[in-house]
């Protein structure tokens, strides 16, 4: 299936891009990896005269240790990231999240800045950037600034980039030693989105949880924070009682609707279900380091 | 809308021709190219029928344009036997292993599993598993698929150099 007709440029930075943005206004759109714009051209779902693609942008692909933070540059494939030895020993969850993301031929071509700017619900990453407490360097004609996962995502396919304006970086910060996370998720194939996904993020000091970071995937119009479990957990021991009223706590933060993938009522029990091995996951992991 | 000047090495050849910024980089393999061993199986990113290496990672080429592909290398099924009649030892554990029956998502799944085995040995059935999962296969339910890819590892494993076997003339029908 061919796409409708458009022009397409690969600039060599990052500035051009945002010059050529400008220039061509809403007619314009930014091509990343292409694994889930193409389909929708594809499918003719949307039509962009347009194209800017930042293949040839060599500077944006990268994944570095800061002070105290992960830097990942927006252009970085999934699959660079899932096999990051520093993401596998300091953000578990993030290995679990894109060791799921779609298949691994889609990961191989996938960016992670794709990923989180597209603003699909059903994407995994915002979510995981959500509890991790992620925030996002987003480039535009007047500047840079820094924008925190929380105040990114504000409807489906809507988020905080005003047109005009790239994502380069995300920066994950670091958790301090006791901690852990996990993501996940429930989906019937690879080729299908998930009916439910959920990312925990624990740090716990002898037993008790200093701080949590919940966030939930494909569960309303856009990735969502559980902050209601996050505070209720906080200061508490993790036990049996305490996990099942904070897996009822991310469920009341669900605002799913009735589809293909299940009813209302289905979705949030798998999503009671996730959460509660989810958390138990992170504990784990938590409890290790 | 004006056309593109791109130039795509594919299999070791470069490749370079006029296209319009949409063609798809398995169109571009197909029909400039002239490569068919690459399918266009769902056209929707969920087969993998379509599965190339760009740049030495395994993708699905119906969901690449072909100018996101300029500059870079393709390889394709036609890349991995040497000459004719020359398949490689993936290739050929696909034959003895029947990896294939009605063989439409055989290319693309031999492609991943070259990818897979050049990225890592000493796999267990679930990550076996876990790679192809972006590939669909109809027929098989997948236990031949998975038996030629565990057959093509021990092959690799054996010798640096790959095993090269002539393909015997086709008798009877």
């Amino acid at each position: 299936m061919m796409p409708p007709a458009f022009e397409y440029m690969a600039p060599t930075d990052v500035d051009e891009a945002i010059d050529l943005l400008n220039r061509y206004g809403d007619d314009a759109k930014i091509l990343a990896g292409g694994q889930s714009l193409l389909p929708l051209l594809k499918s003719r779902i949307t039509s962009i005269p347009y194209l800017i693609s930042l293949s040839e942008v060599k500077d944006i692909s990268y994944i570095t240790d800061g002070k105290n933070s992960l830097k990942i540059g927006a252009m970085t494939l999934d699959a660079d990231l899932e096999y990051s030895p520093t993401v596998r020993k300091n953000f578990p969850i993030l290995s679990d999240a894109l060791g799921q993301l779609a298949d691994p031929l889609v990961r191989n071509m996938g960016t992670v800045g794709g990923n989180l700017s597209h603003g699909d619900p059903s994407n995994d990453l915002p979510s995981v950037m959500l509890a991790l407490d992620a925030t996002f360097k987003i480039r535009g004609k007047s500047g840079e600034r820094e924008v925190h996962s929380r105040d990114f995502y504000m409807d489906t396919f809507v988020t905080a980039l005003e047109h005009g304006e790239i994502l380069t970086e995300i920066s994950v910060p670091y958790w301090p030693a006791a901690s852990g996370g996990a993501y996940v998720k429930f989906r019937k194939g690879t080729w299908n989105f998930s009916v439910a996904g959920v990312a925990v993020q624990l740090q716990l000091d002898n037993e008790i949880v200093k701080k949590a970071g919940i966030a939930i995937t494909s569960m309303g119009p856009t990735a969502l924070k559980a902050s209601e479990a996050e505070n209720y957990l906080k200061g508490k021991k993790l036990t049996a009682e305490n996990v099942r009223h904070a897996a009822e706590l991310v469920v009341a933060a669900s605002q799913p609707s009735s589809d293909s993938y299940g009813s209302v009522e289905y979705k949030k029990e798998i999503l009671r279900r996730i959460s509660v091995q989810a958390i138990k996951k992170a504990q784990t992991r938590a409890e290790v380091k | 809308m004006s056309n593109l000047k791109v130039s795509i090495t594919v299999n070791g050849e470069r490749k370079e021709a006029e296209i319009e910024p949409r063609m798809l980089l398995v169109h571009f393999i197909r029909e400039v190219a002239g490569l068919t061993g690459t399918h266009v199986g769902c056209d929707t990113t969920n087969c993998g029928a379509c599965t190339v290496l760009l740049d030495g990672r395994a993708v699905k080429s119906c969901t690449v344009l072909a100018a996101q592909a300029n500059g870079k290398k393709v390889t394709t099924i036609e890349g991995l036997s040497k000459g004719e009649n020359k398949l490689h030892p993936v290739q050929k554990a696909f034959v003895d292993k029947h990896g294939l029956q009605c063989g439409f998502c055989t290319s693309g799944m031999i492609m991943t599993s070259f990818w897979l085995l050049n990225k890592k040995r000493k796999l267990s059935e679930e990550e076996i598993r876990e790679a192809i999962s972006g590939n669909l296969c109809r027929c098989t339910g997948y236990e031949s698929i998975v038996d030629s890819i565990q057959e093509a590892e021990r092959r690799m494993d054996e010798s640096e150099e790959y095993i090269e076997e002539e393909i015997p003339a086709r008798r009877g029908r």
